[in-house]
């Protein structure tokens, strides 16, 4: 995808254009956002949970290498069988196989970023096994031939009466077909979908997931979910495949009290999450007898690689800090071309792809650098500083193509200025000669390009008769 | 009132934006902390934060900044300047720049500096101890809080409670005020239609509270969300917290 696609600023104007995703969008970040917010006030010990949070988690990646062992310990001797995977192809490649070596030819799905991130999907479709999402926003998506624009509601760019039309087109290719009768009404689109997955849960043979937490110490796998069609994926088939990003583990069991308050309440503003299914290894007659856990490694080895990169590995892909990205919650995940947008987003693809693509490029740029996110984040990622962080690798870049950028240049020439302040004096008379030639002040119009950037929606001050630096050189009165 | 800032020698840190396109602003800051008692100096070997070409990536041209920062206000006991987000930049990213590319002398030099450095409001609420400043500027305001000043700086309440003393004003509640205006430096040319629906919600918001002036902390936000409201043709004109501050009974008479 990020070969095509175009850079962010474009990709934006598009989505900008859209008035009915601009309204989707605003209806549903700003109802989460507020929901997130009461669910912090009400905590006395917030701060502490996202001390420890992020203590933990550091911990966790200073000695990955020891709790990874850790954890393929307890887990084989609890009856599971553990795979590493360098890369996105070798996990699809792992998973592949031990779908294929059951014998079937489609498998459930349990929501998973980790599985997007790598495309398994389509990796089992050019198998030949067909890939069923059971969460209700991935089915959507997936109904819909769309890809997600939000790591925790993939759909929020849909609206109701959309996935109305959606299902009546689509669930009868694949399975079920929705009640020729469905209305948009919220509790009858969630009765075409129960209806419709209930015949996939009971028939597949094979249930995919991922993981939100991996506790080394037993070897137990968590899935926080919502709506129970996770616990339906991990419990009902024989063989469940979990693939795991390894920054997924924890060291203790005790750590989950931290996360566990801090999660639900970050990413749905929910005091408590409806589903959390816990299971380590296999429990002969309870679920699945065929346990596998594939860690896989892929971009976190570059972040690991770099110490001032680490921090991003704490994400808990919670989704808080794209609910309060202004720029998210204009553009909506799509402009990102990336499975992770946001913030975290526009941190970790640029890490995983690298910066080869003028939209990977573009990433670290698609923020204000407000700083909201920083304040929502539960683990305490300094997300303004690893962006900036990126768009230093990207000035680098920029730097060292053969092809000049006029950016750089622009920039070398702003470096000069600020060296010396009576640089900045000639500077301040030069636009003052402009002031003076102007006459009054007040607001200058649309001017030509570079400047258009500026000024083709909003004016620009006209500059001052006199710079403050000349002011104070005659007397400063 | 007394002099609270009486003995007080202040190194004023103007910032590149106030310096050449508003000057008024540093100007105000000026015969504020005079008026406050201050003595108040203007180091000529100052420039800029630095902020446009780190917080762009490049770290190697602002580094000139970060010294010429370090060097000019080397003979000051405190440094103040009328913009939360160019504070925040001398507090959270000189030392960062000055490890990528200088000496460890460097890196002492400019700890120095930032740990003096005020915005104007925490320098008049926390040093010299004083919310009201003797202002007077008899019109409605509201305050938009600007993301740097608010999440960096941490400037909290203080902008408010010396908005609250100056008399004559009535201040107006901006709804949605931390959001951002959009402006973010570069990104208002690099993304400029996301920059400018950001800072057209921000201009709504700002006519939907009946106010005359829209103030902040900071000039840069204050150039995006004006450019908005002139180019609407909008009446609410934007003004710099210190230019309220700095008004006396005497300017209106
Ligand atoms: S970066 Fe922080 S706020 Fe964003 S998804 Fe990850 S944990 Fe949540």
């Amino acid at each position: 995808m990020s070969a095509i696609a175009p850079p962010f600023p474009e990709a934006a104007r598009k989505q900008l254009a859209n008035p009915q995703l601009r309204a989707n969008l605003r209806r549903a970040t700003s109802t989460i956002k507020a929901k997130r917010a009461l669910r912090q006030a009400e905590m006395a010990d917030w701060e502490e949970l996202r001390a420890a949070a992020a203590a933990i988690k550091d911990r966790m990646i200073s000695q990955m290498d020891v709790y990874l062992e850790q954890a393929e310990a307890a887990l084989t001797r609890a009856g599971a069988q553990v795979h590493w995977a360098r890369d996105a192809d070798e996990a699809n490649s792992v998973v592949t196989a031990l779908v294929q070596a059951t014998g079937a030819t489609e498998v459930v799905k349990v929501k998973s970023m980790l599985t997007q991130e790598i495309g398994l999907n389509d990796a089992l479709r050019r198998a030949g096994i067909a890939p069923f999402e059971t969460d209700l926003a991935e089915l959507i998506v997936q109904l819909g031939h769309d890809t997600p624009s939000h790591i925790l509601v993939p759909a929020i760019h849909r609206n109701r009466a959309e996935v109305r039309e959606i299902f009546l087109a689509e669930m009868g290719l694949v399975g079920r077909p929705a009640p020729p009768d469905l209305s948009s009404d919220p509790n009858d689109l969630a009765a075409a979908a129960r209806a419709h997955l209930r015949e996939k849960f009971l028939r597949a043979k094979v249930g995919i997931s991922g993981g939100n937490f991996l506790i080394a110490e037993t070897g137990t796998l968590v899935v926080v979910e919502s709506e129970g069609n996770g616990r339906m994926c991990l419990t009902l088939p024989e063989t469940l495949i979990s693939v795991v990003g390894i920054e997924k583990v924890l060291p203790t069991f005790q750590d989950l009290e931290v996360f566990m308050q801090l999660l639900p309440r970050s990413s749905t503003g929910e005091r408590m999450n409806p589903y959390t299914s816990m299971w380590s290894g296999v429990t002969p007659g309870d679920g699945p007898s065929n346990v596998h856990v594939v860690l896989v490694a892929g971009g976190r080895l570059k972040a690991l690689a770099e110490p001032a990169a680490r921090p991003m590995l704490r994400c808990i892909r919670c989704s808080a800090c794209m609910n309060t990205c202004p720029v998210y919650q204009k553009v909506g995940g799509h402009a990102y071309g990336s499975v992770y947008p946001g913030p975290i987003g526009i941190v970790l693809t640029p890490q995983f792809r690298g910066l080869d693509t003028p939209l990977d490029r573009s990433l670290p740029f698609a923020c204000t650098l407000c700083a909201a996110c920083a304040d929502v984040c539960p683990v305490k990622i300094p997300l303004p500083d690893l962006i900036v962080r990126q768009r230093h690798k990207v000035a680098v870049a920029k730097t060292a193509d053969l092809r000049p950028h006029l950016e750089v240049l622009a920039m070398a020439g702003a470096g000069w200025l600020f060296r010396r302040g009576w640089r900045l004096a000639l500077a301040g008379w030069a636009l003052s000669v402009v002031g003076r030639l102007r006459g009054a002040r007040g607001a200058i119009g649309p001017l030509p390009w570079p400047m258009s950037r500026w000024t083709r929606a909003r004016d620009l001050p006209a500059p001052p008769r006199q710079s403050f630096r000349a002011w104070w050189r005659r007397g400063s009165r | 009132m007394a002099d609270p800032g009486q003995g007080m020698r202040v190194g004023l840190f103007a910032t590149c934006v106030n310096d050449l396109m508003f000057p008024e602003t540093a100007r105000a800051a000026t015969q504020l902390l005079r008026r406050l008692g201050c003595e108040v100096v203007f180091p000529p070997g100052q420039t800029c934060c630095g902020q446009m070409m780190t917080n762009t990536g490049y770290f190697k041209a602002a580094l000139g900044a970060v010294k010429a920062y370090a060097n000019a206000f080397e003979g000051c006991d405190v440094v103040v300047a009328p913009s939360g987000s160019c504070v925040a930049s001398v507090r959270h990213q000189h030392a960062m720049l000055a490890r990528g590319g200088g000496s460890a002398k460097l890196v002492d030099r400019v700890e120095t500096a930032a740990a003096k450095t005020y915005d104007i409001t925490e320098f008049l609420v926390d040093r010299l101890g004083v919310t009201d400043v003797g202002a007077f500027f008899p019109h409605r305001v509201t305050y938009h809080p600007s993301c740097h000043s608010a999440r960096l700086a941490r400037l909290g309440e203080r902008p408010y409670q010396l908005l609250r003393a100056v008399r004559g004003l009535e201040l107006l509640d901006l709804p949605d005020a931390e959001q951002c205006c959009g402006f973010g430096g570069t990104f208002s040319v690099k993304n400029p239609d996301v920059s400018v629906a950001l800072a057209a919600d921000k201009a709504a918001n700002v006519v939907a509270t009946g106010a005359e002036y829209v103030v902040a902390p900071d000039n840069a936000c204050l150039m995006n969300i004006g450019g908005v409201l002139t180019r609407g043709r909008a009446a609410v004109k934007p003004i710099h917290l210190v230019e309220i501050l700095a008004q006396t009974e005497e300017d209106h008479r």
